[in-house]
C-alpha cells in the first residue's frame, strides 16, 4: 500500500499563552510539535505498511522550519517526505491550504490511501481532510477508530459517531481522518532517528507543484477573519456542593425558585 | 555535567530517557505492586532499536560499546531499576555468544537479542555457588552429538520470560573451575524448566528464577568457545557488565535526588520550604557529589573497556563497587530528606531505597569487588620493576 499522510506543525498547546489586546496566540518562544492528532495518523500508516507492504510518505505545508516535523515522522518510521514550501503559501486558510496539499499529493505515484489526523490543535477546524479529498476527487470517512480490513481495493472501518460508531466499506483509493482510539503511537526508533538526522528535505514550490497564484495563500483564501476575541467570563456561578442526592434537592429547588421549571 | 556526549550518543540518552519518562515512569509503582515482568517496556525498548546499541552492525546491532549501553541504562533506572535490570540482563546474556561465540552462534542469535525479538539472561548462580563458582555443580556430559545437562541455577534473572540462556556447567568437575564451560540452551528445551518466581524486597517487576536441568539435551554445536573455558567466559563476560550496574546505580541514585530535590522545595516548615535548610542542602549536595563522581567514574570504565584494553577486571570492579555503594547512600538519604513522606509507598524514594540494595549484591558482591580490586593491586605491584 503506498500511503500518504498529511501533517502539520503546531505550537504545543501546553504551552500557550493568549495576547490579551489582539485575540490571538503567542507563538513566539512557544516549541513547536507535530499535531498530536496526526501521530496517530502516522502510526496506523506504519501498521498497514507492516502488515501489507508498500510506503509511507508525510507530507507537510509550511515554512521551512515545518520539515522539523516531517523528520519526527521518520524518526517514527515514514519513508519519504514532501515538504511544500514557498512565500507565497503565507496565510492560506483551510479551503487554500487543500487546494495545495491536494496538488502535493497528486505529484505521489499510486495512492492507495491518504491518512489525516481529525483536526490540528492550533486551528481545531477539522476541515483540511475532506478538504483534500474533494480536491483529489476521492471518498473519503472522517473519524476513522478502526480499520477492521483492506482487500481487494476496498477497506473497512469503524467511524467514530456520537453515540457509537459506524462501519463503512469505502473504494481505494480515499482520503481518512482518524481519532486518537485507533492506536498508541510508537516512540521514534533509534536507526529511524539517524536517518532523520541525515535527511535534507527540499522545499516544494508552488511553481513546482503547479499551483494557480489566485488559488493560493491569502489571495486563495475566502475566510475573513472579523474578529478574534477571548469569550468573556460567564456570569455569577454558584457550586452546589454534597452528596449526588442533596445536589439534586438543591438544584431542583433552586430552579423552582428561578421559575426555570 | 557535561561529557562532551556525540551526537549518536546524545540521541540515544534522549530516546532512553523519553521511554523511561512516558512509558516507564507512570507504571513503575504498578509494576513493583503486582511483581509483574514490564513486557509492553521490553516492546518498546525493542522497537526503539535499543537492545542492540552493544551489538555489531554486523549482526543486527547498533554497533556502540559498553558506554551507549550504560547511557541508555542510566536513563532507565532513573526511574526504575526493576525494568533497567530486565533490559541489561539480555545483554549480560548476550556478551558470552559476543565475546566467545563461533560465526554461526553469532549469525543465529545475535539478531534476534539486538532486536529485541527475543531476551537473553545468563545462568551462572547456584544453591552452592555464588561468589565461589568453584562450587558449580550443574554438569554437562557429552553423549553422542549432544550434551547432556543436569543441575539447577538459582536467582537467573530474566528466568522463564528469556529464551535464550548462556549457562555455566562442569564438563570436567574434577578440574574445579578449568572444568566448566559454558552453553547456550534455548527456551522450549525438553528438560529445561523453570522454578517459581522469587520474591524479592526490590526489583520486583523483574523476573527471578531457577533453571532447572533434567537430563536437558542440547546439540553439541551450542558449547560456547571450548571445554574447560566456561570460567574464563563468565569473568570476561561480567567485566563487560559491571559499569552496566555501575549505570543503574548512577541512575538510581540521580533518580532519588530529582525526587526530594523537588520535595524539598515544596515541603514547608517553620514557614519555610525545607531546601532553605542548610541541614538538608549539606545532605544534597553531598548526595549530588557522590553521585556526580560515580557518573564520572562509571563513564571513564565504560570509555576504557571500549578501548579494547587487555584486563580490565579491576577498572570494570571499581565502577561497580563505588556506584553501588553510592547508590544505597544516596537512596538511605533520599528517605530521610523526604521524611515520613519518604518512608511512604505513595511516594517512589522507598521503593528506590529497596531497589538499590540489589546493586550492592548481583554481579558480584561488593566484597568480592573488592577481592577483585585487591589482586589486580597485588598482581600490578609484583609485575614492577624495581
Amino acid at each position: 500500500m503506498n500511503i500518504a499522510v498529511c501533517v502539520k506543525q503546531v505550537p504545543d498547546a501546553s504551552e500557550v499563552k493568549i495576547d490579551k489586546a489582539t485575540g490571538t496566540m503567542v507563538r513566539e518562544g512557544v516549541p513547536a510539535i507535530l499535531n498530536p492528532f496526526d501521530t496517530y495518523a502516522v502510526e496506523e500508516a506504519i501498521c498497514l505498511k507492516e502488515k501489507h507492504g508498500g510506503k509511507v510518505t508525510t507530507v507537510t505545508m509550511g515554512p521551512p522550519q515545518a520539515g522539523d516535523v516531517l523528520k519526527h515522522t521518520v524518526a517514527m518510521g515514514a519513508d519519504d517526505v514532501m515538504l511544500i514550501s514557498d512565500r507565497a503559501f503565507a496565510g492560506a486558510d483551510t479551503w487554500a491550504t487543500s487546494y495545495t496539499l491536494g496538488l502535493g499529493l497528486k505529484k505521489l505515484d499510486s495512492l492507495d490511501l491518504v491518512i489525516c489526523g481529525k483536526q490540528a490543535i492550533d486551528g481545531d477546524t477539522a476541515q483540511v481532510g475532506p478538504g483534500i479529498a474533494e480536491n483529489l476527487g476521492l471518498p473519503f470517512v472522517a473519524y476513522v477508530r478502526k480499520i477492521v480490513d483492506v482487500s481487494n481495493g476496498k477497506m473497512k472501518v469503524e467511524r467514530l459517531i456520537e453515540d457509537g460508531y459506524e462501519v463503512v466499506e469505502v473504494s481505494l483509493p480515499a482520503v481518512i481522518t482518524v481519532v486518537k482510539e485507533i492506536n498508541t503511537p510508537r516512540m521514534p526508533s533509534l536507526k529511524g532517528k539517524m536517518k532523520a538526522k541525515s535527511l535534507e528535505i527540499k522545499p516544494l514550490s508552488a511553481e513546482a507543484i503547479g499551483a494557480e497564484a489566485e488559488k493560493i495563500g491569502l489571495a486563495g483564501s475566502p475566510t475573513k477573519v472579523m474578529k478574534v476575541f477571548s469569550p468573556p467570563p460567564k456570569g455569577n456561578r454558584e457550586r452546589i456542593e454534597g452528596t449526588p442526592d442533596e445536589q439534586a434537592a438543591r438544584l431542583v429547588e433552586k430552579l423552582k425558585g428561578l421559575k426555570i421549571i | 555535567m557535561d561529557y562532551f556526549l556525540t551526537d549518536t550518543q546524545a540521541e540515544i540518552q534522549n530516546l532512553a530517557r523519553q521511554i523511561a519518562r512516558e512509558k516507564v515512569k507512570p507504571v513503575r509503582a504498578e509494576l513493583d505492586e503486582k511483581e509483574e515482568f514490564p513486557w509492553e517496556i521490553m516492546k518498546v525498548l525493542a522497537q526503539a532499536d535499543l537492545f542492540g546499541l552493544y551489538i555489531p552492525e554486523e549482526y543486527g546491532g547498533f554497533g556502540g560499546g559498553a558506554f551507549e549501553n550504560c547511557l541508555a541504562v542510566e536513563e532507565l533506572s532513573r526511574v526504575c531499576i526493576g525494568v533497567s535490570v530486565s533490559f541489561a540482563a539480555s545483554g549480560l546474556g548476550a556478551y558470552p555468544i559476543l565475546l566467545f561465540g563461533s560465526e554461526g552462534q553469532k549469525k543465529k542469535y545475535l539478531p534476534q537479542i539486538a532486536s529485541g525479538q527475543r531476551l537473553a539472561a545468563f545462568g551462572l548462580t547456584e544453591a552452592g555457588a555464588g561468589s565461589d563458582a568453584g562450587g558449580t555443580r550443574t554438569t554437562a556430559v557429552l553423549d553422542g552429538n549432544e550434551y547432556v545437562i543436569n543441575g539447577t541455577k538459582q536467582w537467573i534473572t530474566n528466568g522463564g520470560e528469556a529464551e535464550i540462556y548462556t549457562v555455566i556447567a562442569m564438563t570436567n568437575p574434577a578440574k574445579g573451575s578449568r572444568g566448566a564451560s559454558a552453553f547456550i540452551v534455548e527456551k522450549g528445551t525438553p528438560g529445561f524448566s523453570f522454578g517459581k518466581k522469587e520474591k524479592k524486597m526490590g526489583i520486583r517487576s523483574s523476573a527471578t528464577r531457577e533453571l532447572v536441568f533434567e537430563n536437558c539435551r542440547i546439540p553439541k554445536e551450542n558449547l560456547l568457545s571450548k571445554e574447560g573455558m566456561g570460567f574464563l567466559v563468565a569473568m570476561k563476560t561480567l567485566d563487560k557488565s559491571r559499569p552496566g550496574i555501575g549505570s543503574q546505580a548512577v541512575g538510581l541514585a540521580q533518580g532519588a535526588i530529582d525526587e526530594c530535590v523537588e520535595y524539598a522545595r515544596e515541603r514547608r516548615q517553620f514557614d519555610q520550604p525545607i531546601i532553605s535548610f542548610q541541614a538538608i542542602q549539606h545532605m544534597l549536595a553531598d548526595m549530588c557529589t557522590q553521585t556526580e563522581a560515580a557518573r564520572a567514574l562509571v563513564y571513564a570504565v565504560a570509555k576504557f573497556i571500549d578501548s579494547d584494553p587487555k584486563d580490565v577486571s579491576k577498572a570494570s570492579a571499581m565502577a561497580k563497587l563505588f556506584a553501588s555503594d553510592v547508590a544505597m547512600k544516596v537512596t538511605v538519604d533520599a528517605v530521610q530528606v523526604m521524611g515520613g513522606y519518604g518512608y511512604m509507598r505513595e511516594y517512589p524514594v522507598e521503593k528506590m531505597m529497596r531497589d538499590a540494595k540489589i546493586l550492592q549484591i548481583y554481579e558480584g558482591t561488593n566484597q568480592i569487588q573488592r577481592n577483585v580490586i585487591g589482586t589486580a593491586i597485588i598482581k600490578e605491584a609484583a609485575g614492577k620493576k624495581k
